[in-house]
C-alpha cells in the first residue's frame, strides 16, 4: 500500500523524525493562507502516489503568500505519470547545503531490513544504482535487534559526515530502521536528507510503503489507504479476496493462479492480443468465487470476450464450469466467451458447459488464438 | 533417487483439522504420504484422518518421530507455526501458508538458518517426489509420473500447467518444487538447482520464475559456473506493467528492476533454454535430453 509524502511525514514526525513543518492545501487560497501562517519562504510540492514529479513541474519554491497560491495554481491538476495532483502541500523551505539519499527497505536477498544511503541525495535511488553504484552504502539490521548505533556511525562516517553531524544521523538512521519494523513497512526513504548551512540534519521528503500482508493489523494504517491508489473493479476484488489489476486491453482474462494468470497474459500479447485484466479467482475457487470474478471483469466496457484459462489441479473444473455458466445466466452484461478447461474433473466441467453451448478448449495456446481472432485487433 | 523427500519421510501436519489442513492431509495419504501426527493447539487427543493430534509440536516430534513439517494455518498464525517446528527440531519445513506479513518471516528465517533447517515457501504449493508417492503440500497427485526431470518453481498452478505437459511427452519427474511467491523466502533457486544437479536421478531441470527481484539472474549465472544437466526455464510476467503486483505478494517490477526481459537475458546468456510459453518447456527439454 502506497501512501503520500503528508501522510509518511506524519509518521515520520510521530517518531521523532526531523520534518520540517508542513500542512495540505486543496486550492491556491488553501496554499495562500498556510503560506502566510508560516510567514517564511516555502516549498509547494505536488501529492501524488509516484515519483517523477519534480521533472512533471510538481514541486516550486515561493518566497511569499502571492507566490504560494501561484505555484499551487499551477500544480493542482497537474498530470503525473498518469495521476492527477489534487493536493499539495506547502512545506517551511530550507536551505540546504548537502543531500543525502536515506532509505530503510525489506530487502529480498539479504533477507533482512537493510539500510541504504548515498551522499548523491535528491535522485532517485535506482538513478544512482545505475550511473554510480559504488555510492550506494548499505548494512543490514540485525533481525532481532535492529540498526546498531555503531552501525549507523560507520555509514555517518562513509558518508563524510562531522561528528555532530554523524550523531545526527545515527539517531536518524535507527529510528527511519525502527519505522520500518514498527508501521511492517517495505520502504521507508528519505530523498533528500539535507544538512543546513548550519549543520543541522532535516528529512525534507518522506516515502513509506506498507506491506500489503500487514495492514490487517494497523488499523491506523488501513485508514490511510488512497482511493486513487486503485481502480474501482480493483477494489472490489481485493474485498472479495481476488487478484485483479486493471490492463489496457479488450480481452477479460479469468486464471487460477498468479503464475498462470501472469503467463496467460503473456502468450495472449505473444499472439498479437491485448488483455484488458489480471485475475487470480484463488486457489480451490468455488462456482460462487467465478462468478464474482466475471462481474468484475464485466464491469470494465472495453471488455469485448472473456478467456477463461483455468487448470484443475485442487479447483475442480466442473464447480468452475458452474460459475461460468451461472454467471453468463445472471449477469446482465454478456460477451463471448473463450473456454480452456483441463484437469480435475475435467469430464464433469466439460459436459456442464457444452449443455449450456460453451465450447471449451483443452490447449491455453488455442484457447488464446481463437481469443485474439474474436476481438477488434 | 529425488532431492528432499523420500519414502522415509515422516510429515507432521500443523493446522491438520483446519478445512485447508483436513482436505490436503486427506489427499496427501491417498498419495501414499506418511502423515505421522498434527498439531492443533486444544486439539490434543483427536484423531482426523486416522492421524493422532497433538497440542504441541514438541510433543508430536516425542511421540510420532516426524522429519518433515508441513504448515497450513492462517496467515497470523502461520510465522508463529514454523518457529515452533524450528524449536522441536523437525528439519525439513514446508511452509504453504499465504499472506504471512514479510516482516515475521525474516526473523524465522534466520533462526531456521542458524538451526540448519531447511525452509520451503512460504506460499507455496509444496513439493512431491512421484517415485517414493510421496508429497508434502496441496501439488495435485495425479499429473505427475516418476522420471528424470527436475522442476523448480515461484508458482502453483503454472508449475502443474508444466508438469502436466512434461507427463503427456512422457518426461515425469524425479522431484517437484514450488518455492513460493513471496518476497522473502527460505529455500531459493540456487538451494533447489544445486541439489538436481547433485541428484543422480535427475537428468534434467526445469526453473519456472516470475517478475520480481532477482533470484532468476542470480541463479543463471550459477547455472553458467557450475550446472552440467539441460536447463530449461519459463519466465511468467512479460506483458505485465510496472509497479503492480501481479497476484503472488513478489511479482512485481519495481523501480525498473525485476523484469521478466532481464530475466529470460540472464536465462539465454547462461545456456539455458526459455520457452515462449509454458506448455514448450516440455518439447524444449525433450529436445536438450536428446541433444
Amino acid at each position: 500500500m502506497k501512501i503520500h509524502e503528508y501522510q509518511a511525514r506524519e509518521l515520520f514526525s510521530a517518531a521523532g523524525l526531523p520534518v520540517p513543518d508542513a500542512r495540505v492545501a486543496r486550492t491556491p487560497a488553501e496554499a495562500r493562507a498556510i503560506a502566510a501562517e508560516l510567514d517564511v519562504p516555502v516549498v509547494v510540492k505536488a501529492q501524488v502516489l509516484t515519483g517523477g514529479r519534480g521533472k512533471a513541474g510538481g514541486v516550486k519554491l515561493a518566497a511569499d503568500p502571492d507566490e504560494a497560491e501561484a505555484a499551487a495554481e499551477k500544480i493542482l491538476g497537474l498530470d503525473v505519470r498518469g495521476y492527477i495532483v489534487e493536493k499539495v502541500i506547502v512545506a517551511m523551505a530550507s536551505d540546504i547545503a548537502t543531500e543525502i539519499y536515506l532509505g530503510a527497505i525489506v530487502d529480498r536477498q539479504s533477507r533482512s531490513v537493510l539500510l541504504m544511503a548515498s551522499a548523491e541525495g535528491g535522485v532517485e535511488i535506482e538513478e544512482i544504482a545505475k550511473t554510480n553504484p559504488a555510492a550506494i552504502i548499505r548494512v543490514a539490521a540485525d533481525p532481532a535487534t535492529g540498526l546498531a548505533s555503531h552501525q549507523a556511525r560507520e555509514v555517518g562516517f562513509k558518508l563524510g559526515l562531522d561528528w555532530p553531524q554523524v550523531r545526527q544521523f545515527d539517531s536518524i538512521a535507527r529510528k527511519l530502521v525502527q519505522t520500518v519494523v514498527d508501521l511492517d513497512a517495505s520502504l521507508a526513504e528519505i530523498n533528500p536528507l539535507i544538512i543546513t548551512p548550519d549543520g543541522e540534519l532535516r528529512a525534507i521528503d518522506a516515502k513509506v510503503n506498507i506491506d500489503d500482508s500487514a495492514v490487517f493489523r494497523h488499523p491506523d494504517l488501513a485508514e490511510l489507504r488512497n482511493p486513487e491508489e486503485e481502480t474501482g473493479p480493483e477494489r472490489e476484488a481485493r474485498e472479495n479476496g481476488i487478484s485483479y489489476v486493471n490492463l489496457d486491453g479488450n480481452i477479460g482474462c479469468m486464471v487460477n493462479g498468479a503464475g498462470l494468470a501472469m503467463s496467460l497474459l503473456d502468450v495472449i500479447q505473444l499472439n498479437g492480443g491485448e488483455p484488458a485484466n489480471f485475475l487470480d479467482v484463488g486457489g480451490g475457487a468455488n462456482a460462487d468465487q467465478v462468478r464474482t470474478a466475471m462481474e468484475i471483469i464485466l464491469d470494465d466496457p472495453a471488455v469485448e470476450l472473456v478467456l477463461v484459462n483455468i487448470f484443475g489441479g485442487i479447483t475442480r473444473c466442473d464447480d468452475v464450469a458452474k460459475g461460468v455458466v451461472a454467471a453468463t445466466q445472471e449477469l446482465s452484461r454478456t460477451v463471448p466467451l473463450v473456454v480452456r478447461l483441463v484437469g480435475t474433473n475435467e469430464v464433469e466441467g466439460l459436459q456442464i458447459l457444452e449443455e449450456a453451448g460453451i465450447a471449451a478448449h483443452r490447449d491455453m495456446v488455442d484457447a488464446v488464438r481463437v481469443a485474439v481472432a474474436g476481438v477488434t485487433a | 533417487m529425488s532431492i528432499l523427500l523420500n519414502g522415509d519421510t515422516r510429515v507432521l501436519v500443523q493446522g491438520i483439522t483446519g478445512r485447508q489442513g483436513s482436505f490436503h492431509t486427506n489427499l496427501m495419504i491417498e498419495y501414499g504420504t506418511k502423515v505421522v501426527s498434527g498439531v492443533v493447539p486444544g486439539r490434543g487427543g483427536q484423531v482426523e484422518h486416522g492421524v493422532p493430534v497433538f497440542n504441541t509440536v514438541a510433543e508430536a516430534v516425542a511421540e510420532t518421530q516426524p522429519n518433515c513439517g508441513l504448515v497450513l494455518v492462517p496467515a497470523f498464525a502461520a510465522a508463529d507455526a514454523v518457529d515452533e517446528q524450528i524449536a522441536a527440531g523437525i528439519d525439513l519445513i514446508v511452509c504453504i501458508t499465504e499472506g504471512i506479513p514479510v516482516l515475521d518471516i525474516i526473523p524465522v528465517y534466520h533462526r531456521a538458518a542458524a538451526a540448519g533447517v531447511r525452509l520451503i515457501g512460504p506460499n507455496c504449493p509444496g513439493l512431491i517426489t512421484p517415485g517414493d508417492n510421496v508429497k508434502v503440500g496441496i501439488l495435485p497427485g495425479q499429473i505427475h509420473i516418476p522420471g528424470p526431470v527436475g522442476l523448480v518453481s515461484r508458482s502453483g498452478t503454472l508449475t502443474y500447467e508444466v508438469v502436466q505437459a512434461l507427463t503427456d511427452v512422457g518426461l515425469g519427474q524425479s522431484t517437484c518444487i514450488g518455492i513460493g511467491g513471496d518476497p522473502v523466502i527460505g529455500t531459493n533457486f540456487i538451494d533447489c538447482v544445486w541439489m538436481f544437479q547433485d541428484d543422480p536421478a535427475t537428468e534434467g531441470i526445469v526453473v519456472i520464475g516470475e517478475i520480481g527481484g532477482s533470484d532468476e539472474e542470480e541463479c543463471a549465472e550459477f547455472i553458467a559456473n557450475e550446472v552440467n544437466k539441460p536447463v530449461v526455464a519459463f519466465v511468467a510476467g512479460r506483458a505485465a506493467p510496472p509497479e503492480k503486483r501481479m497476484g503472488h505478494a513478489g511479482a512485481i517490477v519495481s523501480r525498473g528492476s525485476g523484469t521478466a526481459q532481464a530475466k529470460i537475458d540472464a536465462f539465454r546468456a547462461a545456456g539455458v533454454s526459455v520457452a515462449d510459453f509454458p506448455a514448450d518447456v516440455a518439447r524444449l527439454m525433450k529436445e536438450r535430453m536428446q541433444g
